[in-house]
């Protein structure tokens, strides 16, 4: 790139004043994930670069920019799941809870249990429902007695709002729910561990409008108890839902506002002519 | 220009004609493979048949004294070549077990030799001219019968065609595969689950995948001569024990093993791993609990399939010596026993025409245990597969 972030105008730069990204009323939010200068490689290819994010607690934050932004790419970033690929290399600081999430001594594992993820593709596990919930605490310890387990099983999937729906059929399997279903399903997996922060890529892309209605409605429930960081590719949704939206362009992130300012007044060109529907 | 249908049509004639003339040759093919199918069975049951059939004879019996010093005084001089002599010789065990029969006489079925065998099924045979005339006398009686063939399956290899079975041969093979599956499956399954989910994508590992495809395709004597020179000259396993046949057949299932078990597990969807890693599962619990079960029916299907082509290898057991000449029924893992494919082998090579008929049965038994192995493999394909 042959001018810097600062350059075009962007009023949440962060990265050069070292200062909070947004400037609005939000200073009694507390913050959850904060990122600095992350920059991050795919082999030759820089797919993110000079990343300044604070992400704040029991808000939803939506990340939106055209296909191949790095947005996704970022959100793997916040539980390690780009570890998985070999050839990415990363330098920056994601921080969280006062703790670098790559520093040497820090175990994806751990990581992983309290920043969920909720994937693109509903992908329960082939198992029964119940053992997708009961899976996750149980391997960590959470419950130990069948009677806490049944009791965990049903508060997930209550809060996942399913419970109605799958109550008698505990014991069939995940997959024979319809897609919107198993999304929830996989909510409810996810927040069974009780994680600080459940991170959402896409996850309603591959839904019908009217379970992608569900999954909204349920985010903003879900936003009283969690930390919630989503990518969409469906601006009007991140308008719905997020309170803060991130804004990515080639791997940069040209934009971090709140929403409302996001959508009604972006502060930048290139902001502006995505939301408006000119590219993208 | 505009064109009509039938001008579209005309020109497609030759299109159509071609892709007729394909299918016809396709069908031809098949055909062709059918009809060698069909003549292989139809010959293996005419000849294999009979050999589950055996030739009776009723005579009389003398318990006596001097039948237990020379069996054959047992029964009288004018039948006594047509009993079995292996028959006639374990008449002084019996008396021996039971001395209530000593002193008695009854008329019995009794196992009639061999030619007296083939010459009842209409085969060549070596009897004289008046030793047949005995048989067909006493065919006519109603005293010469041929009944169900126990003997083959109950015992093991004998010079007398009419005492051989395919019991110890079997039992060799069950030895040798346990072995073979104890020792390849475990080490297949792991070398698969470490390359396929654990290692990194290297020029190590990259020579290590070509290795073992390579492997598989290796001719199997050469595994035999690799048993040979590790197994019994270098660490001493017993020579023709079915612990170095099973360990030799070990050698050339692994790569089989292998290539299965990759392939399942790279047929596993993606999307498993990630929400079981997104859960927070470490790399072998994510194996262990999600990517092994879904792919289970796959390796196994793989492993029974390997198990099957190792049950039917031959030469390199001839190499590690177990072709031998084993009557009795193997017991244990580390005394001489042969397989059945190498016992088809021994007896293919027998000069009397009796064991032809036991070679064509033996390959029945054989293709028999093969072809239930792997419509099990299927089976077990069908029940556990599911979509995800």
């Amino acid at each position: 790139m042959d001018m810097k972030v600062a350059d075009r105008g962007v009023t949440m730069s962060g990265h050069d004043t070292g200062q909070p990204v947004t400037r609005n009323e939000q200073a009694h939010h507390e913050l959850s994930i904060r990122v600095r200068d992350l920059n991050l490689w795919y082999g030759e290819t820089q797919a993110l670069k000079n990343i300044n994010v604070d992400v704040f607690q029991k808000n939803v934050t939506a990340l939106i920019g055209p296909s191949g932004c790095g947005k996704s790419t970022f959100l793997r970033c916040l539980n390690r799941m780009n570890d998985l690929i070999p050839s990415v290399h990363l330098e920056g600081l994601i921080e969280m809870d006062g703790r670098d999430v790559n520093e040497a001594k820090m175990d994806e594992v751990a990581l992983r249990r309290r920043v969920g993820m909720v994937f693109q593709k509903p992908n329960p596990f082939p198992k029964s429902i119940y053992e997708n919930i009961a899976y996750a605490p149980r391997m960590h310890d959470l419950v130990s007695r069948k009677a806490d387990q049944d009791e965990l099983v049903e508060k997930a999937l209550r809060e996942a709002g399913l419970w109605n729906e799958v109550k008698d059929k505990l014991q069939q399997p995940g997959t024979s729910l319809s897609g919107g279903q198993q999304q929830r399903l996989c909510i409810a997996r996810a927040i069974a561990v009780q994680p600080d922060v459940i991170l959402m890529d896409e996850p309603t892309s591959a839904l019908d409008p009217i379970s992608t209605a569900t999954i909204e409605d349920l985010i903003d429930k879900l936003k009283q108890d969690f930390t919630i960081i989503t990518v969409t590719h469906n601006m009007q949704q991140a308008a719905r839902v997020a309170d803060y939206t991130a804004f990515f362009h080639l791997g940069e992130m040209v934009e971090y506002n709140d929403t409302k300012t996001m959508f009604a007044n972006p502060h930048t060109k290139k902001a502006e002519d995505y939301i408006t529907g000119r590219y993208g | 220009m505009r064109q009509s249908f039938d001008d579209i049509s005309a020109q497609l004639k030759g299109r159509h004609r071609k892709s007729a003339r394909l299918k016809w040759m396709s069908m031809g093919a098949l055909g062709l493979a059918g009809l060698f199918l069909v003549f292989f069975f139809t010959d293996m049951l005419i000849k294999g048949l009979p050999a589950f059939q055996q030739a009776q004879i009723q005579v009389q019996v003398d318990y006596n004294e001097m039948a237990q010093e020379i069996p054959p005084a047992a029964v009288n001089e004018d039948v006594r070549p047509l009993v079995s002599r292996g028959y006639l010789r374990l008449i002084p065990g019996r008396m021996e077990d039971n001395p209530d029969l000593l002193g008695t006489s009854r008329m019995e079925w009794v196992l009639a030799d061999g030619q007296v065998d083939q010459y009842l099924k209409g085969h060549h045979t070596n009897l004289s001219a008046s030793e047949q005339a005995v048989v067909d006398q006493l065919a006519s009686e109603g005293r010469a019968e041929l009944k169900f063939n126990t003997n083959f399956f109950t015992r093991g290899d004998s010079k007398m065609p009419e005492l051989a079975g395919i019991a110890s041969a079997a039992m060799g093979t069950v030895m040798t595969l346990l072995v073979t599956l104890a020792v390849a499956f475990p080490i297949g399954v792991m070398t698969a689950v470490y390359l396929e989910e654990f290692a990194p994508d290297n020029r190590f590992t990259q020579i290590i995948e070509i290795n073992i495809n390579n492997l598989a395709a290796i001719p199997s004597i050469l595994f035999g001569l690799l048993g040979l020179a590790i197994f019994i000259n270098f660490f001493g396993v017993p020579r023709s024990s079915p612990l170095v046949g099973g360990l030799t057949l070990a050698l050339m299932t692994l790569p089989v093993i292998i290539i299965a078990t990759r392939t399942a597990l790279r047929s596993v969807p993606e999307d498993i791993r990630h929400a079981a890693f997104g859960v927070g599962c470490s790399r072998w619990q994510v194996v262990r609990d999600h990517v092994l079960p879904v792919s289970m029916p796959g390796i196994m299907t793989g492993s029974i399939i390997g198990l099957a082509q190792a049950m039917g290898e031959t030469a390199p057991l001839i190499i590690v010596g177990m072709v031998a000449f084993i009557p009795d029924v193997t017991a244990t893992f580390t005394e001489a026993a042969t397989v059945m494919p190498a016992q088809i082998f021994t007896w293919a090579g027998e000069p009397d025409r009796a064991f032809t008929e036991r070679t064509a049965g033996g390959i029945l038994v054989l293709l028999t245990i093969l072809i239930t192995l792997n419509a099990t493999a299927v089976v077990l394909r069908k029940k556990f597969e599911r979509r995800w």
